[in-house]
């Protein structure tokens, strides 16, 4: 407990603190009268406003969309499941610069909508509310899917038995038992919505901004510390306040139901009505997760010349030819390579200690703990970013200029997710088996390596998984530290997309086509690997 | 409880064992100067923004020639990356900072984060760029900022390109133009500083009324605008950009064609030249720097007429000294802008805020 405190202490909570200290308090002291004032400003009460309604809306329309999604892959079997499993929660990982790109082509002017039916959704609310309904599918279909996949069907014939309609009995028997996850499903949505960055700055123009993005733009544009500090602690107040609900719900989750191997509850969709459904959402994956990555993919290899793989032979040549990038593209992979697993290893380290931490004590404290563990999701990483500057400036932390600090801060948002998929599988080892061993005279290395490890293996690389697929894709507070001769994958993106000329935006599609294929592999080992009996909640 | 600790030394152990596999691959060339067994000061460290570039020849040169090991960092864009230097102000991570322009340069000298350095090259650096007189900052390079035509577009319609931003404002070229949130985006600021220049502090609101009656559109950054809206650019292109005028750069024809496919004759874009704003970036010695000399040196170096010939296919900027040469590249295919827009940059930072919140209302809103 005690090193994932310090670890969050240091490198989140003095940062954080310190920045939006130095935006409250002058050489005159402490200016709380400011946070009045900004609130009160008409720009800000309409910034508010627009994140509140659109995370609203954002989270409906991804549970109108991705709850009839998170049926179909928990109660139907169908070829190419896990692939198709794998894919939807692409998204999830890659980054927006990448990502926003690509649903351009799709929603945007001369987009497959445009082509069609002359409907353009760029810089409407439309293409955001779109865009984070393809962001956070993945988060319902996991969340919901992974339990209803669990809950024994029987339940539900047993009430039909007993004379209740086919609706009352979903209603009174299945409802309330996804009715925990359901609601942790939709505050994960909401809290990734209100603190949406990328998705708004690139879909919604100048007029739209979150919170978040306004942060971002009295940070690093306008040097604006005081309104940063106090939008800042908004923010905190707001995800503090989801994150409180949502630990509520999964401790209401984890209350006993009965569940059942996914594999005995799933079968081959029967009649025209669940074959509907069926085609139904694979349409709707079709249309919205896979067409935007297809085009990416497409536009990668639409090189001069016609279709083929230039741009990637041209990935291996730039730099060769005089340093135009300091680094050749494909070294960037490397960097995010090591980065991630670095990333990784830390997120692992501190994430185990604190799923660990909070199996095996209760109480109020843990229970705080554990949400704070959750507080990177939602802090802008310009203000983490910003924050690592001005606090850790003095030997012997002066890690400034230092590259780890790029794993560092992609760790941050890594280990919530550690935590999510470890704890689960932690709290359901029995403590007994530990006993016998000891008592049949294992030692205790010997029974946590027998007893333990077995079974939290899986739990433990599907959590790697994860961290490495976020860190890989994490750009936000990167771009601010990454080193300059070793820069991240998404960050070599981003600056191939500033610079005119068809190599260079070629490329940054190759680039991005890698990216998204490396986060596709590692999910896809994940499916593999997936325990049967216990979920995390990914 | 023990458990606990035995997954914690378990972790730990793993993850001491990736950070070193990870150390090992990430520090090499930090270990490959720092084993060379110079002392620290032998090290000097620029850091800029993310357009930063610099061919590798040229720069080792300098290193031999010096004896200085160069680090580069680099942070966000121009805005995000002085900002920083900003917030570390006395305990900087660099001796030099490159990449403050016009726009935002007294934002910087209010802030104080330079030393006066009087550069050796200065002599050769073109005076009218020469805009600080204590030499906190030294002019690096300088670009327009400028209207840029699809010319396949114009010769279609068998239209003249517009040439003045008088020109934007007619009906013939209603509904063309795209442009950057000059609250946001550097191109953005400056094509509004170029009406400022050109109509006045009191003329330039009437100016952008008309542009907006005459349909422009405002996008969040140049990246949008350029390779998604504007038809004349590559990315454009695929995107299907339905915009034939654009605000961008002057240099951005030469690098259409540098990065063509093959390499078009013909720069497929031009540039209005009567609707440019010109930018000059400075560099500048951090006050607090641990290596003074060297970041002396390393400025030195950056006026010198190795880097300013070497800057225009770099970073597609003009050199400020008088004798250096542009590249072919930029003869053939950029163009010269004869009287492009200015505004005192004492006159901006007094007025930036108040200008870009009153266009925010006016054309975003």
């Amino acid at each position: 407990m005690a090193v994932p405190l310090a670890f969050f202490a240091l490198f989140f909570a003095y940062p954080v603190a310190a920045i939006v200290g130095r935006g409250i308090k002058t050489d005159e002291g402490w200016q709380f009268g400011r946070i009045g004032e900004v609130l009160t400003r008409p720009d800000i009460a309409d910034v508010l406003w627009f994140t509140t309604w659109q995370a609203c809306a954002s989270t409906a329309l991804t549970l109108l969309i991705a709850l009839p999604g998170a049926y179909v892959f928990a109660r139907f079997e169908f070829p190419g499941k896990q692939l198709l499993r794998a894919v939807v929660t692409v998204p999830f990982v890659l980054p927006t610069v990448v990502v926003g790109t690509a649903f351009l082509a799709l929603v945007g002017q001369g987009g497959l909508l445009d082509e069609l039916w002359g409907v353009r959704l760029d810089t409407t609310v439309w293409a955001i509310l779109l865009a984070h309904v393809f962001f956070n599918y993945a988060v319902v279909v996991r969340t919901v899917g992974g339990l209803w996949a669990q809950l024994d069907p029987r339940q539900e014939e047993a009430a039909r038995v007993l004379g209740a309609g086919r609706f009352a009995a979903w209603r009174r028997v299945t409802l309330p038992a996804l009715g925990p996850a359901v609601a942790a499903a939709s505050l994960m949505v909401f809290l990734f919505t209100f603190t949406s960055f990328g998705v708004v700055q690139i879909l919604g123009g100048p007029s739209y901004a979150t919170l978040e993005v306004e942060v971002y733009r009295q940070t690093a544009q306008l040097l604006d510390l005081p309104t940063a500090a106090v939008l800042t602690m908004v923010q905190f107040v707001a995800v503090g306040l989801i994150l409180g609900i949502h630990a509520w719900t999964v401790r209401r989750r984890e209350t006993a139901l009965r569940l059942v191997d996914p594999a005995r509850t799933a079968h081959r969709p029967s009649g025209p009505g669940q074959r509907a459904l069926l085609g139904g959402v694979l349409l709707t994956v079709a249309l919205l997760i896979v067409a935007p990555l297809v085009v990416l993919v497409e536009r990668s290899l639409d090189a001069p010349g016609g279709y083929g793989f230039g741009f990637y032979r041209a990935l291996q040549d730039a730099g060769a030819g005089g340093g135009t990038f300091l680094v050749p593209p494909l070294e960037a992979v490397w960097n995010s390579l090591q980065y991630a697993l670095a990333a990784t290893a830390i997120a692992l380290l501190i994430g185990g200690l604190a799923a660990a931490a909070l199996t095996r004590r209760g109480g109020r404290f843990v229970r705080g703990f554990d949400a704070l563990l959750m507080l990177p999701l939602g802090v802008s990483a310009v203000t983490v970013g910003f924050g690592f500057l001005i606090t850790l400036d003095e030997p012997p932390l002066d890690l400034r200029t230092s590259w780890i600090l790029v794993p560092l801060a992609q760790a941050l948002v890594g280990v919530p997710f550690v935590v999510r998929t470890m704890l689960p599988v932690l709290r359901a080892v029995d403590g007994r088996l530990r006993e016998a061993a000891a008592v049949l005279g294992a030692s205790p290395l010997r029974a946590w390596r027998e007893v333990d490890l077995p079974l939290v293996r899986r739990a433990l690389l599907i959590a790697a998984g994860f961290a490495f697929a976020v860190s890989l894709g994490e750009f936000g507070a990167t771009v601010f530290i990454a080193r300059p001769d070793r820069p991240t994958l998404p960050v070599a993106v981003a600056r191939l997309l500033g610079r005119a000329g068809e190599m260079n935006y070629g490329q940054a599609m190759a680039l991005s086509t890698i990216l998204m294929l490396v986060c596709a592999v590692s999910l896809l080992v994940l499916e593999r690997l997936r325990p049967d009996k216990t979920s995390g909640e990914f | 409880m023990s458990t606990t600790k035995k997954i914690a030394g378990a972790a730990l152990a793993a993850a001491l064992g990736v950070s070193t596999l990870a150390a090992c691959g990430g520090g090499k060339k930090d270990e490959g100067s720092a084993a060379s067994g110079s002392p620290k000061s032998k090290t000097v460290t620029l850091v800029s923004h993310d357009s930063f570039n610099v061919t590798d020849t040229v720069l080792k040169e300098f290193e031999q020639q010096s004896g200085y090991t160069v680090k580069v960092l680099k942070s966000g864009d121009a805005g995000a990356a002085l900002n920083q230097e900003i917030l570390t102000k006395g305990s900087p991570r660099g001796d030099v900072f490159f990449g403050v322009d016009n726009t935002l340069l007294s934002r910087a000298l209010d802030n104080g984060i330079f030393t006066p350095y009087e550069s050796k090259g200065l002599a050769d650096v073109k005076p009218e760029f020469v805009l600080d007189k204590e030499h906190r900052v030294t002019p690096i390079d300088s670009g327009d900022i400028c209207v840029n035509y699809d010319k396949a577009y114009f010769a279609d319609k068998k239209l003249a390109p517009p040439q003045t931003l008088d020109d934007l404002v007619k009906p013939e070229y209603k509904n063309l133009l795209v442009t950057e949130n000059a609250a946001t985006s550097s191109p953005g600021l400056g094509f509004l500083l170029a009406s400022v220049g050109k109509y006045g502090e009191d003329g330039w609101k009437d100016y952008w009324t008309k542009l907006k009656a005459n349909g422009v559109e405002v996008v969040d950054g140049w990246e949008q605008a350029y390779n998604q809206r504007f038809s004349g650019s590559a990315g454009g292109k695929k995107a299907k950009g339905d915009r034939p005028l654009v605000v961008s750069y002057a240099s951005s024809p030469p690098a259409e064609v540098l990065y063509g496919e093959p390499q078009p004759a013909e720069a497929p874009t031009g540039v209005a030249t009567g609707t440019c704003f010109r930018q000059v970036e400075f560099a500048g010695l951090l006050k607090g720097a641990k290596n003074e000399e060297g970041g002396k040196a390393l400025i030195d170096f950056m006026v010198s007429k190795k880097f300013q010939e070497d800057m225009p296919l770099q970073m597609f900027v003009n050199p400020v000294t008088k004798d250096a040469k542009l590249p072919e590249l930029f003869t053939k295919h950029g163009v010269v802008v004869e009287k492009p827009e200015t505004v005192a940059p004492e006159t901006i930072a007094k007025n930036r805020e108040q200008w870009v919140k009153a266009w925010s209302s006016l054309v975003v809103k």
